[in-house]
């Protein structure tokens, strides 16, 4: 083993990235392990079109270690605890892992028992669920649907948005439209977090007919009778209710005392440093930072780590800092999409809905796999 | 009791977020905590001074107050229930 050991838990997104910048990087200077506990790679946006019947499973899924270059370590197996005095990671097969700097990569982590009631409430938030929603959607043959925010944080926010406007158009596809009701449970008032989006999305929702409840953070379900209640205390009976699960931070974190509440790590908004570990780092899903949990979070913070853990491994003073950047798209329906990027310091300004915007997701998604785990696109 | 003398259970740093958004971490800490929590969100969002006193009214928790500083606003939300 040559150079500076850095770990890196988790091979998704930012993990991936990381682990492939920081070898290309720093070469002989440093030995980069990624720790997996699959060796699959996911590729989580995908999940959405699997539920609504337009893409297979088959793309969402890739061998981890193809995607990393030769000389980063792959090992899987799962991270049980983190020493950060003596520096070491301890693994569930009883193995222990020295790091000279730890990249926590974790991500957010399903927990739909935390809802009264979440029983078989259905979801898009994991391949299993999407494809079970899939063949539910597929027997449906109208009714209520209701799709709702069953807790906060979530990742991806614009999703539940997404998936109203795209079962509409599912709907009527199928011509069961009319004999349908779509209403869209927001935990905000109003349909979408960011303001401007919001009221973009509005008139598009009101011209297909898509009802919104605002101020609607989901408490609980009543399986039996078809109900659905909020924290604030309303409620609605349904025919098919969709729900965003709660998230939380991954276990290893809370077993090693490294997270803060729901299990999300005290991360340093311009450094991506733990804040009280300095040889810590943290990126996409698993950081307490107020912004976005999605992959593009995740794929513009690990340069940055990148960077920062290649100074210190060459005693220079890091420079590089995360200001907030994140990248989404929104789909809206009837093939077209808008963008949102936005920053710390700069809201989304989204440009119309257009058939390109729709396009640019869908080249992104099939392109994903040989460009943003390599750090070929910035 | 002066503000000074509110001290808050958690305290949430939600400058410059634009999503997804004060409001909702707001949100996430209230059902996270227990009845009685004292929650603190800044925000520098302006949407923040109507969405999260809407919120508190209608989930009927208790705006305990709202503090104008230098570029931002700090929000005092106490859990009743």
């Amino acid at each position: 083993m040559t150079g500076a050991r850095v770990v890196v838990l988790g091979g998704g997104v930012g993990g991936t990235l990381l682990a492939n910048l920081l070898s290309k990087t720093l070469k002989r200077d440093a030995t980069v392990t990624v720790v997996d506990r699959t060796g699959m790679h996911v590729y989580q946006p995908g999940f959405l079109y699997v539920a609504l019947d337009q893409a297979d499973a088959l793309w969402l899924a890739r061998d981890e270690r193809g995607l990393l270059r030769k000389d980063v370590e792959l090992v899987i197996d799962e991270a049980t605890h983190v020493d950060p005095t003596q520096q070491v990671v301890t693994l569930e097969r009883g193995g222990a892992l020295p790091y000279d700097f730890l990249v926590l990569a974790t991500g957010s982590h399903l927990d739909r028992a935390a809802v009264p009631g979440y029983g078989g409430t259905h979801d898009f938030y994991s391949l299993d669920g999407a494809q079970r929603l899939r063949e539910e959607l597929r027997r449906f043959r109208g009714g209520r649907i209701l799709v709702g925010v069953a807790g906060i944080p979530y990742k991806c926010p614009p999703a539940p948005v997404e998936f109203v406007l795209m079962v509409d158009q599912y709907l009527r596809d199928r011509g069961i439209r009319d004999k349908s009701e779509v209403r869209l449970l927001s935990p905000l008032n109003r349909a979408f977090t960011v303001e401007s989006a919001s009221s973009m999305v509005h008139p598009i929702m009101a011209r297909k007919g898509i009802e919104l409840t605002t101020f609607f953070n989901v408490e609980s379900v009543d399986q039996a009778k078809g109900v659905v209640t909020s924290f604030e205390g309303e409620s609605f009976e349904y025919d098919l209710l969709v729900l965003v699960p709660p998230h939380r931070g991954a276990a290893v974190i809370e077993a090693s005392g490294l997270g803060g509440p729901g299990g999300w790590i005290p991360t340093d908004r311009g450094t991506l440093q733990h804040q009280q570990h300095e040889r810590i780092f943290a990126l996409g899903d698993a950081t307490d930072l107020p912004i976005s949990k999605s992959g593009s979070t995740a794929h513009f913070e690990a340069p940055v780590i990148a960077s920062r853990i290649a100074s210190l491994v060459r005693g220079s003073a890091p420079k590089e800092t995360y200001g907030g950047r994140v990248m989404c798209f929104l789909e809206v329906g009837e093939g077209k999409a808008t963008t949102l990027r936005f920053d710390y310091t700069h809201p989304p300004v989204p440009p119309q809905p257009s058939r390109l915007w729709h396009w640019a997701k869908w080249a992104f998604n099939r392109a994903y796999w040989v460009t943003v785990p390599q750090g070929r696109v910035g | 009791m002066t503000l000074s003398q509110v001290q808050p259970t958690r305290s949430i740093d939600a400058r410059g977020m634009a999503c997804p958004g004060p409001l909702l971490t707001l949100i996430g800490a209230i059902r996270a905590g227990q009845a009685g929590d004292v929650i603190e969100v800044l925000s520098s969002d302006a949407g923040s001074r109507t969405d999260i006193p809407a919120w508190v009214a209608k989930a009927k928790q208790e705006l305990v107050q709202v503090v104008e500083e230098q570029g931002y606003a700090r929000f005092i939300v106490r859990k009743a229930k």
